[in-house]
């Protein structure tokens, strides 16, 4: 098929001129639209007025698709579960008995453990999430990974602060719209988050890989410590974090420290709990510190940059 | 006449007396279903990889081929600017992305005038993958090997989606043009 032939210039002027304009208008945009992406990657928070306004519209919508995801899990559980109850059961029976006497143990544990917080003269303070809220959506067609929650600056969630589901962090904040915030996940390739292994002091830094996994690169290079089946719980450097929530699980060893699955999936997280960022202060300090360093337009969308920034103080304490 | 045949008087987009398209609707179909095409794989929760291609994208490439000339050449750059809010994406990135696109194909249609169902195919799918490609260099991450092999179904689908899409657009062409508005 020939494209239709009004669309052919020919001999009439006017024909000519439309086409030249039109082209001139793409070529145009295309050119504003190159400039206005240099401006992002160098400057990320520079739409996030106009982003932030987008995403509330969307959330409710997302907030729908979210309940019937929650839903139709629950279905899908419930029907695999029917189909082996019966070996399920025993199973169960004899896990519930191993539990019950690891409660047991952890019990004294928990015992123990508050009462040298009392000679130490530790005051247990729990943390309280600023809000709590649905991930309503995520960038799919993108190479990043962010996600959407449905709460943002009117709640009181501010960019930086740590965003966890029950079993571990999930990633944090890094735009706020009124209603809804942009979360920067930790698989995503520019994210960083310095991490400890549970069991001892192993420091290292979790990097996303863009692939669903993580980068655990240890900061002490020597004999490599690490195990298959570790827990990394965030170290708390960098003082957005607090210390001790589970981040990954070693999967796999590589010289130079390992590579690592999510604790928390974001995919299978109905409500997140936003948090309040660890160390307020010292993270404020740490900005003001670093605002005139013009160095800042070189990493992109390292926006508050909380791991790298304070990256020599564990090394150094390890020293 | 209607007894004998009920269809005597009407064609595909209905009755042909007394009725003519609502301009309102022909004009704003082809941007309302692209808008719709970026706003819906925001609702997928893509927590490791990305899952969907860029439906807004696909649904541009398939009004221009199925129909040229229905969108001006310009239209990628507003276009792109609604997808910008939502694809997580550098803002920027689709306003100059999708107006390249529409002039690449633009400059492909004036060279080759004559085309045919493989041909369109073969054009949508290399913009296509140029696309995705771009889109991914510019994402503001570090490129890795291993995001690449993780966004390589997507590359695969977008292309593999083309005439689903553009079938889909001519199903909604005949919607646009339905004759809903009566003369009096």
């Amino acid at each position: 098929m020939a494209p239709t032939s009004s669309r052919r210039s020919g001999f009439s002027k006017k024909a000519q001129y439309s086409l030249f304009t039109g082209y001139l208008l793409a070529a145009t945009c295309a050119l504003l639209g190159l400039a206005l992406l240099v401006l992002s990657l160098r400057q990320p928070s520079a739409f996030e007025p106009v982003r932030g306004l987008a995403t509330d519209v969307v959330a409710p919508a997302g907030k729908i698709g979210a309940v019937t995801r929650s839903g139709s899990q629950g279905i899908l559980a419930g029907i695999a579960g029917y189909l082996n109850a019966g070996s399920q059961n025993a199973e169960l029976r004899r896990e519930v008995e191993i539990a019950r006497i690891r409660l047991a143990e952890a019990e004294a544990v928990k015992a123990e453990n508050r009462r040298l917080k009392g000679l130490l003269g530790l005051s247990e303070a729990a943390t309280k999430p600023i809000a709590v809220a649905r991930l309503v959506g995520s960038s799919a067609t993108s190479g990043r990974r962010q996600a959407y929650i449905s709460a943002g600056a009117s709640d009181g969630v501010k960019p930086g602060m740590p965003v966890l589901s029950e079993r571990g962090v999930i990633g944090r904040v890094l735009e706020t719209g009124r209603s809804s915030a942009r979360v920067l996940l930790l698989t995503d390739s520019e994210s960083v988050l310095p991490v400890r292994r549970a069991s001892d002091n192993v420091i290292a830094f979790a990097e996303g890989r863009g692939d669903g996994l993580l980068r655990i690169r240890l900061v002490n290079l020597g004999v490599n410590p690490l195990k298959v089946g570790d827990t990394m719980v965030t170290s708390g450097a960098g003082g957005y974090y607090r210390p001790g929530v589970a981040v990954a699980l070693i999967a796999k060893i590589t010289p130079d420290g390992g590579i690592a699955r999510l604790v928390a999936e974001p995919g299978a997280t109905n409500y997140v709990a936003v948090e309040p960022i660890a160390q307020a202060a010292a993270v404020e300090e740490l900005d003001e510190a670093e605002r005139p360093a013009p160095a800042r337009s070189a990493s992109p969308s390292r926006k508050p940059e909380p791991p790298s920034a304070p990256a020599p103080a564990p090394s150094t304490a390890e020293d | 006449m209607e007894r004998l045949d009920p269809r005597a008087r009407s064609d595909m987009y209905g009755r042909r007396i007394n009725r003519a398209p609502s301009p309102l609707r022909a004009r704003s179909v082809p941007y309302l279903t692209i808008m719709l095409g970026s706003l819906l794989p925001v609702l997928l929760i893509a927590d490791l990889m990305p899952l969907s291609p860029s439906f807004g994208f696909l649904m541009l490439l398939a009004w221009r081929m199925v129909r040229p000339g229905l969108l001006p050449l310009w239209a990628g750059a507003p276009l792109g600017a609604f997808d910008d809010l939502f694809s997580g994406q550098p803002f920027g990135s689709a306003i100059l992305l999708w107006s390249l696109a529409m002039i690449a194909i633009e400059v492909i249609e004036t060279r080759f005038p004559w085309r045919g169902f493989w041909q369109d195919w073969f054009t949508g799918g290399v913009i296509a993958i140029v696309y995705w490609l771009a889109a991914l260099l510019v994402s503001g991450a570090s490129v890795t090997p291993e995001m690449l092999a993780v966004a390589l179904p997507q590359a695969l689908l977008s292309v593999l989606l083309y005439p689903i899409m553009t079938r889909m657009v001519a199903g909604l062409d005949r919607f646009r043009l339905v004759r809903a508005r009566k003369l009096d």
